[in-house]
């Protein structure tokens, strides 16, 4: 009984403390990961707070763009154009999910919103492979996978613009929700439907502007990744890592979902790699779930969500 | 002209408060009732195998779910790991009292399901919406990981697969490889319609209007008398004991051996679909819905035949997620309340026809 509480409770701390240059690389790797799982549940988060549709679609949406930016750039076409080209057809897509899915559904409650989100992701997943092939493919956006040393510590370059970006969309988001005319009327929406409406704010250009911001963000998320581990269909599968990412920060706010990447990076990563063995590993599974599970408990509407009020 | 219930009098109360106060549709369930366990008559091999036994698995399933989510609002992901419970506790169960009869079984792995739905329902009393959507992912990830990495489950198998052992009830062979398609298919059915009884009397009992009432407004419900607490464990209890049975009957009747990849999260999707498209909160819905789902791909993958087109494997399954993604959200535009408020509106027009009104 000892032995096993020294093994959950001391031995982890030990080898903490005894490969401190090992931790740092552990605590920078989980750093990155959480940034990366922050990009794609900022896209999540963007569309709840505009439309209160909890868009499960995200992360086809990442594969998607990924997949037509990759397309392009097979057939020839030079880096910038095929970026340019794949910005259009994000915007067109917020335009098509606009006019088809969401008008039609405006009102419904919203577990049918949800469901028509995995429905699109259906359609989605085998439009994009229709369109692009299903191969896994290799994203070259020139930046090295390559690592270098800073004072012992192993640093991945690609990791690490990864990092970089994620931190100026978040800076370039947060000043254009805050200062920008737009930006004012996509935080009236997310307050309050009918009243922005009443105010003349135009609900439907709102929604297809929101799509769209998604969009972009799925693309930058969807670059990340496919330059990470290819681009390929377990793309789509990181929506279910931003899960917990997104409830642990709370549905509505953008710092939040920053806070939930980084603490579910780290935790994930130092758990799977200081307590992992005791189990027989891969705990990276389900750890992101349980660590969300109990910051719930104790905070129904996430670390920094907007506090839930019930009236009857 | 034909369905029309005038003249039918009600002179007791118990008529009044039947499940089918009409009679045509008292003729009419009978009747399927019973044209269900004809069907291995006149059914082919591959009709009970690859379609109506897992229509009946599923219904099961998500008959279990539309309890929980359409009856007392609490939306669940963790479907998949539910009937993982009640396919694996099935399997140690059989394997460790082989003489305990198979039936029992799946009813005994349906209460450790139960049990497990409970501790997973806990946080339920302080989450709500998305967020306990998300919550119950965890039980879906982790029961699976469990079920993965401790060998104990699958009796040390190296394949990390369980397998139905044979077992027969009343002499038939209904497990394992020596089970013909039609004993599995009748042991499903009658423990499809069996639970289908029992759940359609819960939902109009005390406690189904408690969860109607939970689910309509919690606070409120809460106000007037009803116990959120024991409400929604009840709700997850039941519910999960279902998903364990119809987890059991999935790889003992249906895939006859499985892993814990046949209950991943697609799963729990995939019940959730059913009876979103059926309609939440209907006994009727939950078996609409999944005889949509379950009939959809296969009406897909041999469509092209059927019209002499011949198509690539990959082109084929792409174009099928396709039509499924946009049927989904077909069916979502035009009755977001399911195949069963469609079939209610029939209802109302059948009883006036021919007359307009």
């Amino acid at each position: 009984m000892l032995e096993a509480l020294r093994a959950v409770l001391v031995a982890p701390v030990a080898d903490m403390a005894g490969a401190p240059a090992f931790l740092m690389e552990v605590l920078i790797g989980g750093v990155f990961a959480g940034l990366m799982y922050s990009l794609v549940a900022l896209g999540f988060v963007l569309i709840f707070k505009a439309s209160g549709v909890f868009n499960f679609a995200q992360g086809v949406m990442v594969l998607f763009a990924a997949l037509t930016l990759v397309g392009l750039m097979e057939r020839g076409v030079p880096v910038a154009a095929a970026l340019l080209l794949t910005v259009a057809v994000m915007v067109a897509l917020a335009f098509g999910i606009e006019r088809v899915v969401l008008r039609p559904l405006v009102n419904q409650e919203h577990i049918i919103l949800f469901m028509a989100t995995i429905g699109l992701t259906f359609f989605l997943e085998g439009f994009g492979e229709m369109l692009w092939g299903s191969s896994v493919k290799k994203l070259d956006v020139g930046i090295p996978d390559t690592s270098f040393k800073v004072a012992g510590v192993l640093i991945n370059r690609l990791e690490l613009t990864a990092a970089v970006t994620a931190a100026v969309l978040v800076a370039v988001l947060a000043v254009f929700f805050q200062r920008t005319r737009i930006g004012r009327a996509l935080r009236a929406v997310a307050d309050d439907h009918e009243a922005a409406l009443s105010l003349g704010i135009p609900l439907k250009t709102i929604w297809v502007i929101v799509w769209a911001v998604a969009g972009l963000v799925a693309i930058v998320a969807g670059i990340m990744w496919g330059a990470k581990s290819g681009v390929q269909f377990s793309l789509s599968l990181i929506a279910l890592k931003a899960l917990p990412v997104l409830i642990l920060g709370g549905l509505t706010s953008v710092p939040g979902a920053i806070a939930g990447g980084l603490i579910i990076g780290v935790g994930e990563k130092v758990a799977e790699v200081y307590w992992g063995p005791l189990v027989g590993g891969a705990i990276e599974n389900w750890f992101a779930y349980v660590v969300a599970l109990a910051v719930l408990l104790v905070r129904p509407q996430g670390l920094l969500g907007e506090k839930i009020i019930e009236r009857v | 002209m034909i369905y029309r219930e005038a003249g039918q009098f009600k002179t007791t109360y118990a008529s009044d408060q039947a499940i089918f106060p009409i009679r045509e549709d008292r003729v009419a369930v009978a009747a399927i009732v019973a044209a269900a366990f004809a069907v291995p008559l006149v059914a082919s091999e591959y009709w009970l195998q690859a379609v109506l036994i897992p229509f009946l698995v599923y219904a099961l399933a998500a008959l279990g779910l539309n309890l929980l989510t359409g009856y007392a609002g609490q939306l669940s992901l963790g479907t998949g790991g539910f009937m993982a419970v009640g396919a694996y506790s099935a399997f140690k169960i059989t394997t460790a009292f082989p003489q305990v009869n198979i039936l029992a079984v799946f009813v005994l792995s349906g209460l450790i399901a139960a049990a497990v739905g409970l501790v997973f329902g806990v946080p339920s009393l302080r989450i709500k919406g998305f967020y306990l959507a998300v919550a119950t992912l965890a039980a879906q990830f982790f029961l699976l990981w469990l079920f993965n990495k401790v060998a104990w489950f699958t009796n040390y198998a190296s394949s990390g697969t369980i397998t139905a052992p044979p077992r027969s009830v009343l002499g038939v062979m209904v497990t394992g490889p020596g089970a013909t398609a039609e004993a599995r298919y009748v042991v499903a059915l009658a423990v499809v319609a069996l639970f289908a009884l029992l759940a359609k009397n819960l939902v109009r009992s005390r406690v189904g209007r408690s969860w109607m009432a939970i689910r309509d407004r919690d606070i409120a419900a809460e106000i007037i008398g009803v116990r959120p607490l024991r409400a929604k464990l009840l709700a997850f209890g039941i519910s999960s004991f279902l998903c364990g049975v119809a987890g059991a009957e999935y790889v003992f009747l249906y895939l006859g051996s499985a892993e814990t990849l046949a209950f991943d999260v697609n799963v729990s999707f995939l019940v959730l679909f059913m009876i979103i498209i059926g309609g939440l909160g209907s006994v009727l819905g939950s078996f609409l819905g999944a005889g949509f789902i379950v009939l959809v791909p296969i009406f897909l993958t041999n469509a092209p035949h059927l019209v002499g087109l011949s198509l690539p494997v990959a082109l084929q399954k792409q174009i099928e997620l396709m039509v499924f993604g946009g049927l989904i959200l077909f069916f979502l535009i035009v009755e977001p309340h399911g195949l069963a408020r469609l079939w209610q509106i029939t209802k109302e027009k059948l009883r006036l026809w021919p007359f307009p009104y």
